[in-house]
């Protein structure tokens, strides 16, 4: 199904772009701009997933982590008057909200669903109790322009002009699809993900990888939070992250636990989400709103029952390691 | 010879079990040792702490002279001991190469170089004589190949000392053989063997020295010279085991189980059982001789209307089994020991009382109406434990926590307490200590004394030998010869076992 049904929508894609495109070149280009900003929060986000679950972690939690780390993100950097400082601290909340899930999740050996939902709620209180109103960061991330890619034709004012985390992010992916294939640190995660007691016989330390993974996995996601409130809106609201964070899941096991894949398809989402966006503007279909702010969830499980039962999720997923157990 | 392994004093408990007391033994380079004992002696856990992955409660473990830090894996690996472990220690969906270099990878800048490791992987095969496919996924491998892997992971490390934990258990007798030549291989160019076992016949044809194992405690050192299989059964056991089964003749009476021209498929949709008819009679046990994997498993599989027929019939008393209803077939009076117990004859989560009336639960006088019946499962269970020798404190422990041994006998309780009229016995001794199969197997012949049509499956022509008293050979999907047992001939039916015409 893989190859098949992506052909199609490659297909399909170019099509449709070609036929957009010849009407009005501008509107078309500025469709897949929004594309990728729709795509890359849920991008990063699937990344946590992939790092956390492919060492055997189940990450609900991304959501949470998310939410909070836009909230100090936004917040320091408005109290600090400086957004890069307030992205830095963005980034280390994520990664303590990494720590606490491998806490709970590695060391204590809690149920890990019920970890990922202390993580969500624990965000969420803290966020809407300690919400103010009344603060601004000075800016947002300023925009690149990309030197000679930004002169290409159709693809340059869709590539060009991105906010500096959108283009460390799209690196980080290929990044981390690289390491988790072609290193020895992603043979020995993918192994402690999937068969944790050989890798433990084979002299590596099942609970250091998961640490580690899990709480680098926690700062991706507090990138991913920063993102929202400094590049793409620059505010801070209550509930901001909007499920983002579940629809990554999705995203992920779509993406059949692969960097690469789950970059594909986060595009697919952002995609669909900018193009009914435009149609809403141009008021060509007249839909109330709503429909429209459904069409995440629409989308989640319309790929989801797609791909049940056709992928397979790393083996040892979800099951805290004993060792004595062996 | 250079002393390898020194183990001293070294005692472990898990909670209130002792599993080791006070055990020193040594390993000399270029010996094999087999470590000899019954299911929970603690064979294992001892051989775990020399490997760091257990920490002993007291006592020390010295390699090359040097004592180890208890419960340091990577110490132990470091110092050349390398483990085979019972149960494969291999990432099901790696590839051959990867699962070889997993943990001490060939690599630059962290990258690891693959095709320096396909190279190391074919050289080390090579040079051990241990043919493996680099490229295979574990998955696709059959069982005797994953453990060359496993043997080839160790083997790796430049292992001085390599531990094997019940090597054999899952072999079939082939792939045993082949082991055991390649052990003898190993030991000639100077690595010292620790070897895990309860099957005596192995050995007295491989070690140099035998330790025994019984209870936790260290119950002495012999050779295969100076000791002979019955006298290591008794060490182990601490009684007098009869190794060869004594049983009156048998007294076939009328038809209970006959299958029809049956045909079925493998998992891989290849027809494995190939129009094959059968009939067993009460008061018999049939024996069906075989190489693993000539169909033997989906026979028993669609008998127990567990696995779809094709076509065919199975007839159980005259009334005929409906496909795809295990429930169906147990109703009708097939009792079912499966060959693999943890998959298809216990939920391990469960106690030992619940997994006694897991086919059952839901009858008098286990249930009233919707309502379960737990006074009676729980008199059921303790009497059960008790009647089938299961070595538990008591009837309300999970059923994960037993030895497989006990495990095994839960099955054996619960399959034959009940009404008996056909049983089907997939590899009943698969796995389990001495003491257990002289148990199940006297179980066995007590059922058949008792009326039963017993179908007996197994990949140890010994048994099958000692046990059926007719023998149906099969190869390929199909019954080639049937034997009464007296006129059986060891390499007749193993030359038809093999696929050879007699």
């Amino acid at each position: 199904m893989k190859l098949r049904t992506s052909h199609y929508l490659i297909f399909a894609f170019l099509a449709a772009f070609t036929y957009f495109y010849s009407k009005d070149g501008l509107v078309a280009t500025s469709v897949l701009y929004t594309a990728i900003q729709f795509a890359l929060p849920l991008a990063l986000a699937a990344m946590v997933g992939v790092m956390c679950e492919r060492t055997g972690v189940v990450n609900i939690g991304i959501e949470g982590t998310m939410l909070i780390s836009a909230f100090t993100a936004f917040f320091a950097g408005a109290i600090l008057k400086n957004t890069v400082q307030g992205m830095l601290v963005g980034v280390f909340t994520g990664a303590m909200m990494g720590l606490l899930l491998a806490l709970m999740a590695v060391n204590w050996k809690m149920d890990q669903i019920i970890a990922g939902v202390i993580l969500n709620i624990l965000a969420a209180g803290i966020t809407s109790f300690y919400y103010r109103q009344n603060y601004s960061i000075p800016s947002t991330l300023d925009p690149i322009d990309l030197p000679v890619v930004g002169a290409w034709p159709i693809l340059g004012p869709v590539l060009s002009f991105h906010g500096p985390i959108t283009y460390f992010g799209i690196f980080f992916i290929l990044a981390l699809w690289f390491a988790l294939y072609k290193t020895s640190w992603g043979l020995r995660s993918r192994a402690v993900g999937e068969h944790p007691s050989s890798a433990d016989t084979a002299g590596v330390s099942v609970t250091r990888l998961r640490y580690l993974n899990v709480t680098v996995a926690g700062a991706v996601g507090g990138l991913a939070g920063s993102y929202l409130a400094l590049e793409a809106v620059g505010i801070f609201e209550r509930g901001f992250t909007a499920g983002k964070g579940f629809t990554a899941l999705a995203i992920m096991i779509f993406g059949r636990w692969n960097p690469l894949g789950a970059l594909a398809a986060a595009l697919f989402f952002g995609l669909t989400q900018a193009v009914t966006n435009q149609l809403m503007i141009d008021e060509v279909v007249e839909i109330p709103p709503q429909f429209i702010n459904m069409l995440p969830y629409i989308l989640t499980i319309v790929v989801l029952a797609i791909s049940a039962g056709k992928v397979r999720p790393p083996a040892a997923e979800g099951i805290p390691y004993e060792k004595e157990k062996s | 010879m250079k002393t390898l392994l020194e183990i001293e004093g070294v005692s472990k408990s898990f909670g209130s079990v002792i599993a080791n007391e006070d055990i020193s033994l040594t390993v000399r380079e270029g010996e094999i040792l087999a470590l000899l004992g019954e299911n929970g002696a603690g064979k294992s856990t001892l051989v775990k702490a020399v490997f760091g992955l257990v920490k002993p409660d007291s006592g020390t473990i010295k390699i090359n002279g040097t004592v180890m830090e208890s419960g340091d894996t990577a110490a132990a690996i470091a110092s050349g001991v390398g483990m085979v472990h019972q149960h494969f220690q291999l990432v099901p969906v790696m590839s051959v190469t990867e699962n070889l270099i997993l943990g001490d990878e060939p690599k630059r800048f962290g990258v690891v170089n693959i095709t320096q490791a396909r190279k190391e992987a074919l050289a080390l095969s090579e040079k051990y004589g241990l043919e493996v496919d680099a490229d295979a996924i574990i998955e696709d491998l059959p069982v005797g190949m994953a453990q060359r892997v496993e043997i080839l992971k160790a083997l790796r490390r430049d292992v001085k000392l390599l531990i094997l934990d019940e090597p054999t258990a899952v072999l079939t007798p082939q792939e045993t053989d082949e082991l055991l030549e390649v052990l003898r291989n190993l030991a000639k160019r100077g690595v010292g063997i620790l070897f895990i076992t309860h099957k005596l016949r192995e050995v007295m044809a491989v070690a140099d020295r035998i330790a025994v194992l019984r209870g936790g405690k260290l119950m002495g050192t012999t050779t295969p010279k100076e000791s002979s299989e019955s006298k290591l059964a008794q060490m182990m056991v601490g009684r007098e085991v009869v190794l060869r089964v004594e049983k009156s003749q048998a007294k076939p009476k009328e038809v209970l189980l006959s299958i029809k021209n049956l045909r079925v498929s493998d998992d891989r949709k290849l027809e494995s059982v190939k129009d094959l008819s059968l009939e067993v009679h009460a008061g018999e046990i049939l024996g069906i001789a075989g190489v693993e994997g000539n169909g033997q498993r989906e026979l028993v599989e669609a008998i127990c209307s567990m696995r779809s027929r094709l076509s065919g019939e199975v007839i159980v008393k005259g009334q005929g089994i409906p496909n795809l209803n295990p429930r169906a077939a147990h109703l009708a009076g097939v009792s079912h020991i499966p060959e693999d117990r943890e998959k298809h004859g216990l939920v391990t989560s469960y106690s030992i009382a619940d997994n006694l009336v897991l086919n059952r639960f839901d009858q008098a006088p286990f249930a009233r109406g919707w309502i379960r019946n737990l006074e009676e499962v729980a008199s059921n269970g303790e009497s059960l434990v008790e009647k089938f020798d299961i070595r538990a404190p008591d009837a309300y422990l999970s059923a994960g926590s037993l030895s497989g041994g006990n495990k095994q006998k839960v099955v054996v309780a619960r399959e034959l307490s009940q009404q008996l009229d056909v049983v089907v016995a997939a590899q009943p001794t698969r796995g389990v200590d001495v003491g257990s199969i002289e148990f199940i197997h006297n179980q066995l012949i007590a059922a058949r004394d008792a009326g039963a049509a017993v179908l007996l499956v197994s990949a140890e022509l010994d048994e099958i030998l000692s046990l059926a008293d007719r023998i149906a050979v099969i190869s390929n999907g199909k019954i080639v010869a049937i034997f009464n047992s007296k006129e059986a001939d060891r390499n007749t039916i193993g030359r038809l076992m093999a696929g050879l015409a007699s």
